[in-house]
């Protein structure tokens, strides 16, 4: 194990010399209550405390729209097979995001792997950011465990008072952090400082409902003609926010977006979501979930229940985005809560 | 924002270049189409896998094999115009290049049903995925035991391989029936739902295999009726359509439950989805 500090006031040099190298994004005040993964140059451009993100860090590993496919019909051969990418360096990712991160890399190494996605990660360099304490009521990572770090990142950054204390984790890492000679070697009294705050921690961090990690996956087994299901599905109005800011949502719709001359163009992958009607729809017009609630238990299910069969690991990071931009105020601590009530 | 770009291989999404070989109108809304790869490739399919179909500028979509892979050097696919994909490719002509990627899922596990009597049963479209085991099947004929073939349409006019099913029913090792639900002045067959032939087929449960394809409603009644025959659910195998994007099992369009129709299906056996709501 390998830790550094960096004083606080020297942040503002680690940005500064690690953005002149390369593109660094970090979280930036978007006003009100908004904040967004956004290129820096300086530390002062940063908010350090922040709730997540509108869109998760995703959006790089990710993007809205990718394109697969460059095509030119006047050519031999007619397509090219292509990834885009912008090497980065993404700072300050909270530990429930870094968890979403290794959600989306397992379904897209599994067979058959996704070489775009794959290709994509291995440009993008991850500085974690532990959390102190909550940053809001909407978040459940203590439910699903991400408020303390489970690997993810190259470099794991925790504000330890005056200091950030940094654990490297990769090699990539310690490159990058040993030009900086600002950056001192971790003294016992760092090190101490972090478990105090990691024990602080485990009395900050409750489980936020009154369900158990454990008693999840029961609660889905028999929990598919709950009620609560046709409770939230009359107040959803299926507009897919939930979808696009989950960081664990990868759901993709691949289509072809020609250039005016008709004879180029490029088949992309777009985000969509499974809460828009026509998701689960077939050719002669049938939904296979055709009622909000059908679509909402579904996504339930995603992340509780079907991944969780296939990989073991819980689809939901708890980092609260999905409940935070619901326009229908469907709260996922409140929708777990209710699962566990005898059903009306 | 400035993106780099790089050009890889062995992509997922790489489409394999395929020439329209030969066009057939079937009926007004379908046609069938010969497709050989440029390269010469054997497509190596399952009977009852499907490809994704590819047309510049008007994208993808998921297509059954309609031909059985004892034809070798080309394949079939059997279109019908619903779409946009499909409308574009209703109006290509011989020589016309497509793309192929797959051939994907999991299709009749033929060598499970080696020795097995067959009772397939197909509606409407049905018949187009459904004609890649009757072919295979008739291909390798002293394999299996016995074979009826069923086959349920809206009406005369929408009954597809009109040729090839007329020799179904002339071969001695076959038995093939056909009702409409809707009869025209012409029409000499039989007359009701599909469902209305099962009673007066004679299977021994035990040694037969019920498969079913056809528009999504029509599972239930047709299971209900060959498990009222005797036949186990294990022994009873569905194609269920959905709308298969990636065919990887990655963009969660097809998904059941917990499972990909493109990966894990598009053939179940009945006993493995019967508990999953909303698969039939």
């Amino acid at each position: 194990m390998s830790y550094v500090v960096l004083e606080k006031e020297q942040l503002n040099s680690f940005i500064v010399q690690l953005s002149a190298k390369q593109k660094v994004v970090a979280p930036v005040h978007k006003g009100y209550n908004g904040y967004a993964f956004e290129e820096v140059q300086s530390a002062d451009q940063i908010s350090m405390q922040y709730i997540p993100t509108i869109v998760p860090p995703k959006k790089y590993f990710m993007p809205q729209y990718e394109t697969l496919i460059e095509y030119d019909l006047n050519e031999t051969p007619k397509t090219k097979v292509v990834v885009e990418y912008e090497p980065l360096v993404i700072f300050a990712v909270h530990t429930c995001d870094l968890a979403g991160i290794q959600c989306l890399n397992i379904v897209l190494s599994d067979r058959p792997k996704d070489l775009h996605y794959l290709f994509r990660k291995n440009k993008l360099i991850i500085m974690g950011f532990e959390c102190n304490d909550y940053c809001d009521g909407y978040a459940s990572c203590a439910l699903m465990g991400n408020h303390l770090p489970f690997g993810g990142y190259d470099l794991f950054f925790t504000d330890i008072g005056d200091d950030y204390l940094i654990h490297i984790q990769t090699e990539t890492g310690d490159d990058l952090i040993e030009r900086m000679n600002f950056i001192k070697e971790a003294r016992p009294s760092h090190l101490k400082a972090l478990e105090d705050l990691r024990t602080k921690k485990r009395n900050i961090f409750r489980i936020e409902v009154d369900v158990g990690r454990d008693e999840i996956p029961a609660l889905f087994d028999k929990g598919f003609d709950h009620s609560v299901w046709k409770e939230i599905g009359d107040r959803c109005v299926s507009c897919g926010n939930c979808t696009n800011v989950c960081p664990t949502c990868y759901c993709f719709d691949v289509m072809d977006i020609p250039n005016l001359d008709l004879k180029t163009g490029r088949r992309v992958r777009v985000w969509d979501s499974c809460q828009n009607e026509p998701f689960a729809k077939i050719a002669s017009g049938e939904s296979f979930r055709a009622e909000r609630s059908d679509r909402l238990r579904h996504r339930f299910y995603r992340k509780f229940k079907y991944h969780n069969d296939r990989f073991n690991r819980f689809y939901c990071t708890g980092c609260g985005r999905c409940s935070r931009t619901c326009m229908a105020k469907i709260n996922l601590k409140e929708t777990i809560t209710a699962l566990k009530k005898v059903s009306i | 924002m400035s993106l780099e770009k790089v050009v890889i291989r062995d992509s997922a999404y790489e489409i394999k270049p395929a020439k329209i070989i030969r066009k057939k109108v079937l009926t007004d809304k379908e046609q069938m189409f010969e497709i050989r790869f440029n390269n010469g490739e054997y497509l190596d399919h399952e009977p009852g896998q499907f490809v994704e179909v590819s047309i510049l500028n008007a994208g993808e979509a998921p297509i059954s094999v309609c031909s059985s892979p004892t034809l070798r050097g080309s394949f079939e696919l059997c279109i019908r115009k619903i779409g946009k994909l499909t409308s574009v490719m209703h109006n290509m002509e011989v020589g016309d290049e497509i793309g192929i990627r797959g051939p994907y899922g999991k299709g009749f596990p033929v060598s499970i049903l080696e020795g097995n009597d067959l009772l397939m049963i197909a509606g409407g479209l049905g018949l187009a995925p459904l004609r890649s085991l009757i072919n295979y099947v008739i291909d390798n004929r002293r394999d299996f035991g016995k074979v009826s073939i069923l086959l349920g349409c809206n009406t005369p006019q929408s009954i597809l391989f009109g040729d090839e099913i007329e020799e179904w029913s002339k071969r001695i090792d076959v038995s093939f029936q056909c009702t409409v639900d809707r009869a025209d002045p012409d029409w000499k067959g039989h007359v009701g739902v599909i469902t209305t032939l099962i009673p007066e087929v004679t299977i021994n449960p035990h040694y037969t295999f019920g498969i079913i394809i056809g528009p999504p409603v029509m599972y239930k009644f047709v299971i209900r009726e060959l498990l009222a025959k005797g036949v186990p659910e294990d022994q009873i195998l569905v194609s269920l359509e959905r709308h298969m994007k990636c065919g990887l099992g990655k963009c969660g369009h097809c998904q059941i439950h917990n499972i990909y129709c493109c990966q894990d299906g598009p053939v179940f056996r009945y006993s493995r989805i019967k508990n999953l709501r909303g698969a039939i």
